[in-house]
């Protein structure tokens, strides 16, 4: 259980990361080492206790106070198999995830939480430097093939949790790098390719078939692929964007979010683009619509173009930086938080609506902007937008970022084609074994569940991986998920009985 | 003349309580019944016969009495009788009045004989007995009607009263003495067994309940029945008879918790009477009837077969104990024989008992294992009379000799008034010690002369190294076993390991050598309501003492238990031959492999096994088990037959197609089977499997007859461990961590055989200790015969399914990389994919968001989460689901407000120490706030809490605790109470003592308890005074003497039995009984029994309805329930069920912040509740605001479940079981096979008792001489003046000096008066308790001598105590005082002039005092005050003694043998020294308070005297004293002279 006193003799201590000055210039990461004795004190604080609320927090059950316990031992090979055990792939989440563990420990009642996502990374790292994470094939294949439709987390985790399980198994990706968001979405300095690729390599050599560049839908019919496979996976992510539909939305300069960080990440693999596509933030006024992490992302991709000014807005209030106490521990905390790209510059504005987008010569030039105010709401529910008569302001902007999220899945095409129903929301609608109405069709991820983080789409993946396998072959012995409904460990007796 | 009813009085006004429906349909056990009391003897050792010996037995019987009991009719007992010689004179008028010549003395003998009122089966019994004794050649002369009073017995008594006759029968030519009894037993047995075979369920009450043999002997005669000690007089005319003469007389008063004693039950039996309890009863009993098959004897010739069977059924323990006594007696042996090898001595490894008599036991051991429990057995043949003592001398026994050399024996001192002078000298039988009266040489044999004699009887020592084998006496094996590594992981999963079992159990295990701890409650699922496959040994759970009997503390009481075990072949228990010990001694149970090789390799007559495979092909599924399992016992019955004397149930070769059966299943399969078949005693049965691994495990599989277990994959699981790095869990090389993990399996056996009160291995061994929890009534019957099973749950079907689903797990077809192999667990730490718990993320987070908050919508989740989990098959309450109907319904606001329903909350007994300061006073503060109560758990409270805070809180708990390790149990304590709570055991470890670590007892915590500092507490297993049903009934009385305005409580731990308890509780004058669930919170408790040991409170608190309202005992004791209550639908289950008040515990510290990191007992915990770390305690962040919204809450929430059931008052649903039904689960594979409807079985009331508690329990106390002790002392308590005054006392007078202790207490605190301010002399025989709590102020002086407690929890008070004048015998060499003396001491003095019994001083805190001689177990767990001995000391001083100092005078420098030095070094003294002069001291006060010439002699010449004494100093105290000289002089040295006093400690402290 780690130390018995160690949460009492050492406080929380992140690595070092690199200086603003420095990493504002490079794509690179910004985390220095850990010196393994820091990680191994920091794991030293674990209580190891007797309900591990991070163990719920975390959406895949990672077995935290498990691996804290090895690593304080200096057992990292049995730590990374721990691991293994929960999460394909600790090594983006030990980069990119919110965490959701850490607010969740329990020393956060009244210390700071055990570093538990830099353990987790130092855990994967050491593993691939040593050499312990190796393809890693199943032993006997069951003659099914399985399509999974989508290379982003959801689709890689399902994809390796079906090939494990013995299925053949078959991976599309409509672009030209598998990866999803991990490869195209997320900035470098957040999680450099050669992470994702070296997974990759090892799906690969475990024997999924990685096909690229291929949409489904347009590059092979639906049909085909439902011939084709056995069962098929959707885990196409949630890709269609929030809009903002007011005057001037038209104008040059405005762009998704995603365009604009998609285009970067390909910059960065050399890929070259002609003036007119380019999107750069290069001695530019730079406003950020939308406070969450894809802003952040803009915000510190920005600052890598040397933009002139960076603003984020935020059309919600800013949070506290004290749990309110209607949101007590271990709820997640709705407090003020800031990402590492916060650091390096740029102003963040809260209670701020875009009225309008005024532009010169097709290009933009300026936001029209009121202060809003929230109002607790009549009926209960969600509190209403007001606007503060008298505060109107404008702002200057030569490029403008939307990043105010996703709404659901790309409809047309591949799941207008399969028939799939949608959710009020409009995501693949599936029933709790993460089937959608049409027989064999399964979905998860972002496409299933709505925009949300890798962590859940690891975790969505796997639990959609298992469902499969229980539906292929009428029993499973892939791993349950926490956070998802208590397990079906057999499909013919619902009652648990072993048949 | 003869008056004998033959209708039951029809004017009976109360319902008779009739427990056979009960029994049947509810959870009802009489098997659980039981019983002691008060034994006595009068005898005339010159063998003069003569009345006046019947006469003042049955004086000594009337004051006994406060030892027996009453039901609800107070003029019914529980049974009185009397035992003694056939009065010939007496029987031959009697007979001639009867029409009936007598033939001479000894050519004839007597019956008394029970027989059915109903006329025509009264005839037909009768004449079943004149023809049973006709057959044996015995004439049949007639009967007589006894003539007796019903008048002058209770109306329930009379109502199920016998017809009582006596039947004459006429020895046949040439049979005598012996030969004669011999033959009247075979035709008693035979009459017994025609008219057995005769029962039906009509006829039962006659041919069971009334029909009965008291006695058939040329030699003795028994009276008895369900009377009153005063009552047996009055009742039986015959006994008023001058002509009735005997040389001796025994007689017994009966206390037994069931309420419905029965005539039958009644003390003495055939041969004896006895005060206890045969704890190894179940085993006891089945291996004497596997035993009877070899029963073989010249004596009886064929007739042998015609006793069988030797235990009566449906008997009681002692009947039992007295069935087999009588065999072995008929046998041939002697009475004293018989005895030693029934209940012997603690002989192995005894440090100074002659080797020749360990021979002798062990020779007997190998026949006959121990009948083990506390037990004084008083025992005669007619021409001999002896008395036992068991080996740890749970039971009281005087006994004193006149110088006309009348012996008088009993449970107490001065129950007969004999003048000073004519005692010649005053003893007590001491533990595991025997004595005789040999009528023949006119004296008493002492023990060791028995002894030494029955030794020599025959060449036992030889025999045994001739024939007796020991593991290294066998042949080297060829190859043993070794350690597999590639395949462990895989055997691992088959046989159900987790990761926890590594990391929590077996490797702390290997790594420590001790059972591992854990702190919190059980909050998983019951076996069969998991969803996850679940080991065999899971659906029992051990069973325990309490009340009835102590369990034991086998750690600093190791002496008296023994693990080593005979095995192989019994030979017929009637010879005594050189081959009778042909057996193999296992010093220790635990094998490993090399031990087993051993044992596979050796082909001698005493050993030869036969390895028999429990394997199975898996493919076979359940039948395949149930062929193996049919298998498995014929190969074992063949085996046996054809002379293999071990039988090896091995699961070795589990591979990818075979799996195994349950090792237990198949260990209770052949147990039982071959007790059935009479092969049993042929072979022992030895397992070899990969199962076993926690001490649970192996506690179950011993206690359903294995001898001898290997664990070989727990063994190679010790080599796996090892090869992870791990600095806090070391495993040591193979052979260390093999010896280390089976001596913590043995150690934790140990202990939970001692829970149970067991001492012997080979005592336990098929005592079937357990109830049987969800496993089906057929599957209990085959495999695991008359184990305790209520609610019917699954069969083989789903015990192979789980066995299959691991195996699958283990063995599939291909593995999938990445997946954990062996399983988590999250039994222990909760897991999201692991067990589930009842507290979890949710649970804790939405019931600590609705109590700060107090948002009753996010309590409204919280209910709906905690009761999904549950109803989700964790507990058995949530498989319950309420009865509503609408039309019953009635409006919110016409239930009690909830106001007035808080106040039936308790929270838990939750001590200072074990919990912060802030928390405890925060609890109390909020339970105050609310009109609820408050728990100090066993910590004591500091004083300044008993004034009320300025802003009105008061931080005082309302309910004091009295536990048993007494800490801080001052009379200052006791009076600030409204409830006092005795608690006999505790849900997450019934059975143990408490613990808590030195690094908890800060200095305040020390101050507190007024111990020690940074040294571990222990609080012992039992209460030292409370081994029985009556010393429990004692300490009620004692502490509603101190504080007679505070409701005394019992707290017991539910199992099968607890209701019974419950009555026994009720009679024994308790005003609450609270039934604790198994799943309750500890600060620290050895996992196993955190997990393993009792029961849910909903079938105790069921149980305990059933049979108090059946026996009409309910209305006078309010029942509690608590263990992991936390909803308001758990509370309204309670209260149905038949709870008046409930306890919520977890739940309350959740509200305060508790997270449930189970840390309590490392006091690590973060938010500083459980801890006693400064730092930590800062973090504490819990309001009473919180506690108080809580209940709030749930009584709110109860008030909707009483609207919808149409309930305006709690009274009035309490016990309504009808308003409950069982919930069918459609989604659950085992739990559909649950079967709770003896749960919901409504008890029948008698009229005038009410189902809730409404009336007080009238407690006696206007008896109490305290009384006039107060009027006397008026003066002094108001106004300080001095008082000084004599009186007169007697044994009845119990607890004196108490009452006066509440007074002073209340007025003047624990300061008390001034000392002497108060002075009494009492003169005569003080009852038990004598100056109990006595406060500071107050002298008491005894002239006469005094009973056990003396002195208990003596609070600063003085006692003396001295011969009374005029008696001649030397004072040193005689005792003066009883058992367990000075027990929980908070401060005084006590200057003692003669000799005390066992456990003198234990748990002494602060007292100081001399005695002139004591026996075992001195100075036990003591931690405070001075002690000095100045006579002979017993066996096992200063075990568990942590604090204080006492000096043992030792002039023959042998006390280092007698003394434990597990916890104190022995040193000497210096004259001179400090120690010299304290020493001096104690000896001069002693002289001046008694006038003692061991004083004079010793101070006389002290320079010399000193050197003759011993110092005890524990090395903790020693260490705490060094470090504060250190600190002292280092503060010295800074010139810091004054001493800070620490934080909330007086500086005086």
């Amino acid at each position: 259980m780690g130390k018995v006193t160690g949460f009492m003799e050492v406080g929380r201590k992140l690595p070092k990361r690199r200086s603003v000055s420095e990493r504002v210039h490079d794509w690179q990461e910004i985390y220095l080492p850990w010196e393994e004795k820091d990680a191994r004190e920091q794991a030293g604080r674990c209580m190891d206790c007797g309900i591990p609320f991070c163990n719920n927090g975390c959406p895949l059950g990672n077995l935290i106070p498990e691996w804290n316990d090895l690593v304080y031992h200096g057992n990292w090979e049995e730590a990374i198999a721990r691991l293994h055990a929960t999460n394909n792939f600790p090594e983006f989440t030990g980069r990119i995830c919110p965490a959701p563990c850490e607010p969740a420990c329990t020393l956060t009642i009244n210390e700071d939480a055990i570093t538990i996502e830099m353990i987790e990374k130092a855990i994967a790292e050491r593993a691939w430097k040593e050499g312990w994470i190796k393809p890693e094939p199943p032993e006997t294949r069951t003659g099914k093939k399985v399509a999974v439709v989508g290379s982003g987390p959801a689709g890689m985790a399902a994809a390796q949790q079906l090939n494990r399980a013995g299925h053949y198994v078959t991976l599309f990706e409509r672009s030209e790098y598998v990866g999803g968001l991990l490869m195209l979405g997320i900035p470098d300095f957040k999680l450099e390719k050669h992470v994702v690729q070296r997974r990759v390599d090892q799906m690969i050599a475990e024997g999924i078939e990685i096909r690229t560049s291929t949409n489904v839908g347009e590059d092979i019919s639906t049909d085909d692929l439902l011939k084709e496979f056995d069962a098929v996976c959707l885990s196409g992510g949630s890709t269609v964007p929030r809009d903002l539909p007011i005057a001037g939305r038209d104008l040059d300069g405005i762009h998704f979010a995603m365009d604009y960080l998609t285009q970067q990440n390909r910059r960065n693999k050399g890929q070259e683009f002609s003036p007119e596509e380019t999107i750069t933030a290069e001695d530019k006024n730079v406003v950020i619509i939308g406070g969450g992490d894809t802003g952040a992302d803009c915000l510190g991709t920005a600052h890598r173009h040397g933009a002139k000014q960076v603003i984020q807005f935020e059309i919600l209030p800013r949070p506290s930086e004290e749990r309110p106490s209607v949101n007590p521990w271990p709820q997640w905390p709705l407090t003020f938080r800031a990402s590492a790209a916060h650091e390096e510059g740029g102003v963040r504005d809260f209670n701020v609506m875009t009225k309008e987008f005024v532009g010169e010569n097709g290009k933009v030039k300026r936001l029209d902007c009121v202060r809003v105010e929230w109002k607790p709401s009549s009926n209960g529910g969600r509190p209403d937008m007001v606007e503060v008569p008298g505060s109107e302001f404008s702002i200057d902007a030569d490029l403008v970022l939307f990043a105010m999220g996703f709404l659901h899945p790309q409809h047309n095409g591949l799941l207008d084609q399969l028939g799939v129903e949608y959710d009020a929301r409009g995501n693949v609608k599936t029933n709790t074994l993460m089937m959608s109405n049409v027989d064999g069709v399964f979905a998860c991820g972002d496409m299933q569940r709505g925009q949300s983080l890798v962590v859940h789409a690891i975790a969505s993946g796997r639990m959609c991986a298992r469902a499969m396998d229980l539906w292929l072959m009428g029993e499973s012995r892939l791993p349950t998920v926490r956070g998802y409904a208590r397990p079906v460990t057999h499909l013919e007796s619902k009652e648990g009985a072993p048949a | 003349m003869a008056i004998i009813p033959t209708q039951p009085d029809n004017n009976a006004r109360r319902r008779v309580p009739d427990m056979t429906d009960i029994a049947e349909r509810g959870l009802y056990e009489p098997d659980h019944e039981h019983d002691s009391c008060g034994v006595g003897v009068v005898a005339n050792i010159n063998g003069e016969r003569s009345h006046k010996i019947i006469d003042q037995s049955l004086e000594v019987l009337v004051n006994l009495s406060h030892r027996g009991a009453c039901g609800c009719d107070p003029r019914t007992g529980d049974g009185a009788g009397i035992l003694f010689q056939l009065p010939h004179d007496f029987m031959e008028r009697a007979a001639r009045e009867a029409g009936i010549e007598l033939p001479p003395e000894g050519r004839y003998a007597v019956g008394m004989v029970y027989l059915p009122q109903d006329d025509a089966l009264r005839a037909r019994c009768e004449e079943i007995i004149e023809n049973a004794l006709q057959e044996r050649g015995i004439r049949f002369l007639g009967w007589r009607d006894v003539p007796v009073t019903p008048d002058a017995i209770g109306d329930m008594a009379r109502t199920v009263m016998p017809a009582i006759r006596q039947c004459f029968v006429e020895a046949p030519e040439g049979s005598a003495d012996r030969d004669l009894e011999r033959r009247l037993y075979v035709a008693r047995k035979v009459a017994e067994n025609t008219i057995t075979d005769m029962v039906t369920p009509e006829n039962r009450k006659g041919l069971v309940d009334e029909f009965y043999f008291c006695s058939l002997s040329a030699r003795t005669i028994v009276y008895k029945g369900l009377l009153i000690s005063d009552q047996v007089k009055d009742f039986y005319h015959d006994l008023r008879d001058e002509s009735m003469t005997s040389t001796f007389a025994l007689v017994h008063s009966r206390f037994s918790t069931n309420t419905l004693g029965s005539w039958k039950l009644a003390h003495p039996y055939r041969f004896m009477a006895h005060n206890g309890e045969i704890n190894t009863m179940r085993g006891n009993r089945n291996w004497m009837a596997a035993r009877e098959r070899s029963l073989e004897s010249d004596l009886f010739g064929d007739d042998i077969k015609l006793v069988e069977p030797v235990c009566e059924p449906d008997a009681s323990d002692t009947a039992s104990l007295d069935n087999v006594f009588e065999l072995l007696w008929m046998g041939g042996r002697s009475v004293e024989h018989t005895m030693a090898m029934m209940i012997p001595a603690a002989w192995y490894g005894h440090e100074s008992m002659p080797q020749d008599v360990q021979d002798f036991y062990e020779y007997h051991g190998g026949m006959m294992e121990p009948w083990d429990g506390p037990a004084l057995v008083a025992f005669t043949d007619g021409r001999h009379l002896g008395a036992v003592l068991d080996r740890n001398g749970l039971r009281p026994y005087r006994y004193w000799v006149t110088k006309d050399d009348v012996l008088v024996m009993a449970s107490e001192t001065g129950v007969l008034e004999i003048e000073p002078e004519r005692i010649k000298y005053r003893a007590r039988l001491q533990p595991g010690r025997m004595f005789l009266v040999d009528f023949d040489e006119k004296r008493i044999v002492q023990h060791e002369e028995v002894m030494e004699r029955l030794a020599g009887r025959k060449p036992y020592g030889e025999w045994l190294k001739e024939n007796r084998l020991l593991l290294e006496d066998l042949p080297t094996p060829d190859a043993v076993p070794g350690v597999d590594l590639e395949t462990v992981v895989t055997r691992q999963v088959a046989f159900g390991y987790s990761q926890e079992d590594l990391k929590l159990l077996v490797g702390p295990m290997a790594a420590n050598g001790t059972e591992p701890i854990g702190s919190m409650g059980n909050d998983t699922p019951l076996a069969v309501l998991s969803d996850r496959p679940q080991s065999m040994f899971t659906y029992f759970k051990q069973l325990f003492a309490q009340v009835s009997n102590p369990p034991l503390d086998a750690m600093r009481e190791e002496l008296v238990t023994q693990m080593a075990v005979p095995v192989g072949r019994r030979a017929n228990l009637f010879d005594e031959t050189p081959t009778n010990c042909q057996l193999l001694r296992l010093d220790q149970p635990v094998l490993r492999n090399g031990d087993l090789a051993r044992i596979k390799a050796a082909d001698t007559p005493a050993v030869r096994a036969k390895t028999i495979s429990t394997l199975f092909p898996v493919a076979e599924g359940a039948d395949g088990m149930q062929r193996a399992l049919d298998r498995i016992r014929d190969e074992a019955n063949q085996a046996a037959e054809e002379g293999y004397t071990l039988l090896v149930l091995s699961d070795r070769g589990v591979d990818s197609e075979h799996t195994y059966v349950p090792c237990l299943l198949a260990v209770g399969a052949v147990h039982h089977h071959m007790i059935r078949t009479r092969t049993r005693t042929m072979a022992d049965i030895v397992v070899e499997s990969g199962e076993p691994r926690e001490v649970h495990h192996f506690a179950t599989l011993f206690g359903y007859g294995a001898s001898a277990i290997n664990p070989y994959l727990a063994l190679e699981s010790l080599a796996g461990l090892r090869q992870l790095p791990n600095e806090d869990l070391e495993i040591p090389e193979q052979n260390e961590a093999e010896y280390n993990y089976c001596k913590a399996v043995v150690k934790g056996v140990l202990k939970v055989m001692s829970k149970m009160g067991i001492s012997t291995l080979q005592g336990y061994l098929g005592a079937q200790q357990f109830e049987a929890l969800g496993l089906s009534q057929d599957l209990v019957d085959e495999y695991f015969t008359w184990t305790a099973s209520r609610i019917s749950g699954v069969s083989i079907e789903e015990i192979a399914g789980d066995i299959i689903a691991n195996h699958s797990r283990a063995f599939p077809e291909a593995d999938i990389p990445a997946n954990l192999t062996l399983d988590l667990g999250g039994l222990y730490l909760w897991r999201g994919t692991g067990e589930r718990h009842m507290w979890n993320p949710d649970t804790v987070a939405l019931l600590q968001d609705a109590s700060k908050r107090n948002d009753p919508a996010v309590y409204e989740q919280f209910e709906e989460a905690a009761n999904n989990e549950a109803q989700d098959h964790i507990t058995i309450r949530g498989m319950l689901d309420f009865k509503f109907d609408p039309e019953e319904e009635i409006p919110l606001d016409e239930v009690e407000p909830a106001l007035e329903i808080v106040k039936r909350f308790a929270t838990g007994a939750i001590s200072l120490g074990s919990i912060s300061r802030e928390t405890h006073e925060t609890l109390a503060i909020a339970m105050n706030r609310i009109g609820a109560r408050s728990n100090t758990g066993e910590g004591g409270e500091d004083p300044q809490r008993f004034t009320p805070d300025p802003n009105g809180d008061s931080r005082s708990s309302r309910m004091k605790q009295v536990a048993s390790g007494r800490f801080g149990v001052t009379a200052e304590y006791l009076v600030n109470a409204t409830d006092l709570q005795i608690k006999m055991a505790q849900g997450s470890k019934p059975g143990e003592g408490g613990q808590i670590p030195g690094h908890k007892i800060s200095d305040y915590i020390g101050y507190i308890r007024k111990t020690t500092p940074g040294v571990e507490l222990i609080s012992p297993p039992p209460h030292h005074d409370i081994y029985s049903i009556e010393d429990l009934a004692q300490l009620i009385h004692d502490l509603k003497n101190i504080n007679s305005d505070a409701r005394i409580h019992v707290k017991l731990v539910s199992a099968v039995g607890v209701g019974i308890i419950a009555a026994g509780v009720s009679k024994g004058k308790s005003d609450v009984v609270l039934i604790s669930g198994d799943s309750g919170g500890t600060g620290a408790s050895p996992l196993t029994s955190i997990k393993h040991a009792g029961l849910p409170w909903e079938l105790g608190l069921a149980e305990t309805q059933q049979v108090l309202v059946e026996n009409g005992l309910r209305g006078r004791i309010a029942v509690q329930a608590d263990g992991q209550i936390k909803t308001s639908r758990d509370v309204a289950i309670a209260a149905l069920l038949g709870a008046d008040e409930w306890g919520v515990a977890t739940a309350a510290l959740v509200t305060l912040g508790c997270i449930m990191l189970r840390k309590c007992h490392l006091n690590t915990c973060s938010v500083g509740i459980a801890t006693q770390h400064p730092e930590l305690r800062k973090k504490f962040a819990g309001t009473p605001e919180a506690v108080v919204n809580y209940f709030m809450f749930l009584a709110e929430g109860l008030r909707e479940h009483m609207a919808k059931m149409g309930f305006r008052t709690v009274d009035e649903m309490i016990g309504r079981v009808d308003k409950l039904k069982q919930r069918k689960s459609t989604t659950h594979w085992k739990a559909n096979k649950l079967d709770l409807s003896r749960i919901l079985t409504l008890p029948v009331g008698i009229e005038g008792d009410t189902s809730y508690a409404s009336q007080a329990q009238d407690h006696g106390l206007e008896n109490a001489l305290d009384h006039q002790v107060i009027r006397l002392a008026k003066r002094a308590i108001e106004d300080r003046e001095p008082v000084s005054e004599t009186l007169e006392i007697h044994n009845s007078n119990r607890t004196v000096g108490a009452m006066l202790s509440g007074v002073i207490a209340s007025k003047h605190g624990n300061e008390g008066l001034p000392d002497d301010t108060i002075q009494f002399t009492f003169k005569g025989s003080a009852g038990q308790s004598f100056g109990a709590f006595l406060s500071r102020g107050v002298t008491f002086r005894v002239e006469g001598d005094a009973n056990d407690y003396f002195g208990k929890g003596l609070s600063g008070g003085k006692l003396v105590i001295v011969p009374p004048e005029g008696s001649s015998y030397v004072p040193e060499d005689n005792i003066i005082i009883g058992n367990v003396a000075l027990y929980g001491s908070t401060g005084g003095e006590a200057y003692i002039r003669g000799m005390g019994g066992e456990r003198f001083c234990v748990r002494n805190s602060a007292a100081r005092a001399v005695i002139e001689g004591i026996g075992d177990h001195g100075c036990e767990y003591m931690t405070g005050g001075r002690v000095a001995v100045i006579g002979p000391s017993g066996r096992n001083f200063g075990a568990g003694m942590s604090g204080g100092i006492a000096y043992v005078l030792d002039e023959d420098d042998t006390f280092a043998k007698r003394f434990n030095d597990g916890f104190a070094d022995l040193e000497t003294i210096d004259a001179g020294s400090d120690d010299a002069e304290e020493l001096r001291s104690m000896i001069e006060d002693h002289a001046q308070y008694t006038g003692s010439t061991v004083a004079q002699r010793l101070l006389a010449n002290w320079d010399q005297s000193v050197r003759s004494f011993k110092k005890v100093m524990p090395r903790d105290y020693a260490r705490v004293l060094r470090e504060q000289a250190e600190q002292d002089a280092e503060r010295l040295g800074t010139g810091e002279v004054t001493q800070e006093p620490k934080e909330g400690v007086p500086a005086h402290g």
